[in-house]
């Protein structure tokens, strides 16, 4: 028997004080209904005596002390789940808002999710084909890895998430492939352009869209990524799917967050952001994985955009600290005409080496894949050296480092967002880079593969 | 005795009608039996820090004590397990609950059915006191574990068992001079937060070889001693934790995972026992307990995990074992702390932390130490603790990072700008520092002789020269030095590259030996000095710098462990026959 409570006490929104209750729980899922008749939930977030605190998922507006209802249901919020999720568009609390019927549920589950036993993780290292070398090249992405794209504002990342969707493909293998995809905060413009690219190349079907507008309300926004994570678990783990997900953008998650713990008066940490973000993140990112004796996955590509490019800024401090590693995007790049931008020095894979070498991409990637990462900075270094001194100053060897890192800008990292390269042509364009350089500086190379893969003067 | 929940705010719960429980002991909440301890007490309601999920929780539900603080069991099957922060053994709550982590999961940490076969030591009738071994088990093919007299018991042993038995079992009673008859089963508990005692404490000296080469022949750290690895997101600090816990030579590795990434420890898990210590021959997950708070696991037992750690090593430690603890990362430890600090409404420090942040951290890293154990036959042991700090955006100004700096005496600080430059193991050599040198230096010159030392000496001048001249080649370019200074940048770039980096996914470069480094680096310095001499007779520079017997050096650290000392000696013989030629051919050949 569920109670009905007209005993709201205070709303300063988001937060909502009810009193007078009996058997609320922490964490629990919470209906108001207003004078007219209209529904909004709200989640316990403290208890104490007979006294609630609730956090509203939508706006205040409308609802009044005298005579808006609340009842709480007994269970944290859940998400229905089935496989017919697929092809369809839900809002940021898991609702259908494409018109079409309500969801067969196959299951019901917590949003919330529950931590994986480390004990019972895969380790991810399935190398996929982005297609994109600075990825597959330099910061290779395997399956089950959470692999976050640091960006700013006005740079293409969503050019390049887009491309990465519609291109990975594991090598040699034709397993059923979903793309879960949470637009949390973003406008609709950005939105309908992942969406159009999904309907473009037929990935449509095999996408489910969970979206939450720039004017949806902000803390529906903190349970978007966890309601869009929740259907990624149950098409990997139960359906055996291997899914990708894409979220962005984190700095709108993040926001929401600091509102709310504002509300609550919480201490505050770094830049007004509670001090449990990191914990928060987390829960979110680690529910990317493969698990052992499973044959789904859920590999994880959040979005977010660096306020004022700052990469220590909480927000990609936290997530670069959480995730296994980032591409990070550069202004300096996209301002000279490269596409896509991807800054490779920062930019960084943790899981590539597990992904590469021998029968999974080449025996000579990882030699080669360190070798032009040192390269290509060493290279900057005297192109640096030589604005301030002019090219007179370098040695014959710079000279050739700062060409080197030209080309490798030019050919290597700008590849347009159309181009799709094979993972051994993107290392075949490697070397054809390397040879640039002095043969007496490839030092991170064994002599044998430079024997056999160094194209030969001619 | 239980009492009832009043408030529950996330981890935070407040309960009432608990007057009799004391501070720090364990509770169970709710009908799930989530575990708890005792934070605070007001009146008889008690702050209560849940080691779980409180979804669901709510005012009115139960609150039983179990009257004991937060312990740990101690005994044979430890080693090559996983546990959460609570000491839960991992696998066995896969077994139970599936692949996630559910809440209430009951699971005794040392199994109760598996039997080990307990080999007596002390004979009835033996006077024993607390520390003496009563019998030992081969509790893995690498590590004799040793069952003692636990702490407050001593007197005349009446009875030892032998043979097969379960860790619950009675193996010897012992008899105190009150007369009262004390069962010792197979394992005992200690309470986490308080250090297991020990007889005496000494002074570190006798370094800890961990086959890494700028912290072996750089910053070198003792057994028994503590260091802190700070550094940014994406700087390494996992991948030099791994190469500790896999290379060390210490007899047992704590790796605890304190808030970091899950698949990172499923990496340990998978890896180590894959991985084969060089010293015996060994699976390296033989002699490795791993302790596991991911970042998703709840954050309260994120602040235990820590402790769970530490108390093991001692344990063993008490065996007279060298235990190095590796704690990744510390600073989710202090957040955690942190965390719990804001619940219960106290006054914070600096940024947000508890103002009791760094006598925590000072108490942790005071358990470490080399100690001669408990018992009567004066055996050593040593803890050695390694902290991981993440200082937010790279900056070790954060309170953390300072608090741990001021109490470790090793400082290995990772730099983003060399693990852009792909420099690996990204560790600064100019900001790093260890206290150790001094006290470890007669051991170096005791098995090397004096070169050792002075080649570190002349390696870290030449290092420190090379960043001055840098300033000046910014300025005004590479020709405004003159041919000793290009020199010394020269050898500075050759110890950079072919000492320092060094490969952890590559089997030869993973783990250099002491000699190894020995040789290594007299082989980058022997061509300093053959080229200054050269240069004072006249030698064409550009030609000194270009000679083929370079391309060897920066290649030797790949040389095979049995036939590293032959190779070098030949390279150094090239490098001389073509110095000579140089000199040989003047100025302008």
């Amino acid at each position: 028997m569920i109670k009905e409570y007209k005993t709201i006490r205070e709303i300063a929104s988001p937060l909502m004080i009810v009193e007078h209750v009996e058997g609320v729980t922490y964490d629990e899922l919470g209906e108001i209904e207003l004078p007219s008749g209209q529904k909004r939930r709200c989640k316990v977030l403290e208890v104490e005596g007979d006294r609630a605190v609730v956090q509203l998922f939508e706006s205040a507006q409308g609802i009044n002390l005298a005579e808006s209802k609340v009842r709480f249901l007994g269970h944290p919020q859940q998400l229905a789940v089935s496989e017919d999720m697929l092809g369809r568009v839900f809002n940021g609390m898991g609702e259908p808002i494409d018109g079409g019927p309500a969801i067969l549920a196959d299951a019901h589950k917590d949003i919330n999710g529950l931590p994986m036993n480390p004990a019972a993780r895969a380790y991810p290292a399935e190398f996929i084909q982005t297609g994109v070398s600075t990825i597959d090249g330099l910061n290779t992405l395997v399956r089950g890895q959470k692999l976050p794209i640091f960006s700013g504002s006005g740079l293409p990342h969503a050019a390049l998430a887009a491309q990465i969707a519609r291109q990975a493909k594991v090598l040699g293998d034709n397993e059923t492939f979903a793309v879960v995809f949470a637009a949390i905060g973003i406008t609709f413009e950005e939105s309908e352009y992942f969406i159009n690219d999904f309907r473009r190349t037929g990935a449509i079907d095999r996408t489910v869209v969970f979206s939450n507008l720039a004017n949806d309300p902000a803390v529906e926004r903190i349970a978007t990524p966890r309601v869009a994570l929740t259907a990624a678990e149950y098409l990997a783990f139960e359906k055996g799917m291997q899914v990708l997900v894409i979220m962005t953008d984190i700095t709108n998650y993040a926001e929401a967050l600091r509102e709310v713990s504002a509300a609550k008066k919480e201490v505050p940490g770094r830049r007004g952001y509670p001090g449990y973000l990191y914990t928060d993140l987390a829960t979110l990112y680690e529910r990317a994985g493969r698990r052992q004796g499973k044959k789904g996955s859920i590999t994880m590509i959040p979005i977010l955009t660096m306020p004022e490019d700052d990469k220590t800024h909480p927000i990609p401090d936290l997530t670069g600290y959480i995730t296994e590693g980032q591409i990070i995007l550069s202004r300096e790049l996209h301002r000279k005409g490269i596409v896509p931008p991807v800054d490779v020095l920062p930019s960084l894979s943790r899981l590539k080496d597990k992904g590469i070498g021998v029968g999974k991409t080449r025996e000579d990637h990882a030699g080669t894949m360190n070798q032009l990462f040192a390269a290509y900075s060493r290279g900057k270094d005297a192109k640096e050296l030589m604005t301030i001194l002019g090219e007179a100053a370098l040695s014959e060897d710079d000279k050739l480092f700062a060409k080197f890192a030209d080309e490798f800008e030019r050919r290597y990292v700008s590849q347009g967002n159309t181009t799709n390269r094979s993972i051994i042509e993107t290392l075949d364009l490697g070397w054809e880079l390397l040879k640039i350089l002095p043969r007496r500086e490839l030092k991170r190379i064994k002599p044998e593969m430079i024997e056999k893969y160094l194209p030969k003067e001619d | 005795m239980s009492g009832t929940i009043t408030k529950v705010s996330g981890p935070l719960v407040v309960a009432e009608g608990l007057a009799d429980a004391n501070v720090s002991d364990v509770v169970r909440v709710g009908s799930q039996r989530l575990i708890g301890e005792i934070l605070n007490m007001t009146g008889d309601s008690a702050s209560i820090q849940v080691y779980e999920e409180t979804s669901g929780l709510g005012p009115g539900a139960v609150v039983e004590t179990t009257g004991m603080p937060m312990s740990v069991e101690l005994g044979p099957g430890m080693l090559d397990n996983i546990y959460d922060g609570i000491q839960r053994p991992l696998p066995e709550m896969r077994a139970l609950t599936g692949d996630c982590i559910t809440r209430g999961t009951d699971v005794a940490p040392l199994n109760r059915e598996k039997k080990w076969d307990f080999v007596p030591v002390a004979k009835p009738g033996d006077q024993v006191i607390p520390g003496d071994v009563l019998g030992t088990v081969q509790e893995t093919s690498a590590i004799l574990h040793k069952i003692m007299v636990p702490y407050g018991v001593e007197g005349e042993v009446l009875s030892v068992a032998s043979g097969e038995h379960v860790v619950t079992d009675v193996i010897a009673t012992v008899k105190d001079k009150k007369g009262k008859i004390h069962e010792l089963p197979m394992f005992q508990r200690w309470p986490v937060r308080i250090a297991r005692p020990y007889t005496r404490k000494y002074v570190p000296s006798r370094p800890m070889n961990s086959g890494q080469r700028i912290i072996d022949t750089l910053f070198p750290i003792a057994k028994g001693g503590t260091a802190a690895v700070p550094g940014p997101f994406g700087s390494g600090k996992t991948v030099v934790q791994h190469q500790l816990a896999k290379w060390s030579d210490v007899d047992i590795v704590i790796y605890i995972g304190c808030g970091e990434r899950g698949n990172e420890m499923t990496d340990v898990l998978m890896e180590f026992p894959e991985l084969k210590d060089p010293r015996n021959g060994e699976p390296l997950m033989k002699r490795t307990v791993l302790i596991a708070n991911t970042s998703d696991m709840p954050v309260a037992a994120r602040e235990a995990s820590i402790y769970t750690g530490i108390t093991i090593a001692e344990y063993f430690r008490d065996m007279g074992y060298d235990v190095a603890v590796l704690a990744d990362s510390t600073s989710r430890w202090a957040e955690a702390l942190r965390e719990m600090s804001g619940r219960l409404e106290e006054m914070p420090g600096e940024e947000g932390y508890p103002a009791y942040l760094a006598s925590r951290l000072a108490q942790f890293y005071e358990r470490a130490g080399v100690v001669e154990c408990l018992g009567a036959d004066d055996r050593q042991g040593s803890v050695t603790a390694i902290g991981a700090v993440s200082p937010p955006g790279g900056d070790i100004s954060e309170p953390v990072s300072q608090a741990t700096m001021r109490i470790v005496k090793v400082f290995w600080a990772l730099d983003s700008s060399l693990a852009y430059a792909r420099h690996f193991p990204a560790i600064n050599w100019l900001t790093s520092y260890s206290l150790y040198l001094d006290t470890l230096a007669p051991w170096y010159t005791k098995e090397f002789g004096e070169g050792y030392m002075k080649n570190r000496t002349k390696a870290m001048h030449i290092l420190q020269e090379e960043s001055e001249l840098q300033e000046i080649v910014r300025l005004v370019g590479q020709d405004a030095l003159s041919p000793a200074d290009r020199l010394t940048m020269e050898t500075a770039k050759s110890i950079r590259e072919d000492f320092l980096q060094q490969n952890a996914f590559v089997d030869e470069d993973a783990y250099s030996s002491y000699l190894k480094q020995y040789k290594l680096m007299d082989l980058v310095l022997r061509f300093d000095s053959l080229c200054r001499d050269a240069l004072q007779k006249g030698a064409n520079m550009e030609k000194l710098f270009t000679i083929p017997a370079r391309e060897r050096v920066g290649r030797a650290k790949m040389a095979d462990v049995k036939v590293f000392e032959k190779d070098y000696a030949e390279i150094e013989a090239q490098m001389k026959r073509e110095i000579e030629e140089v000199i040989a051919g003047g100025e302008d050949a």
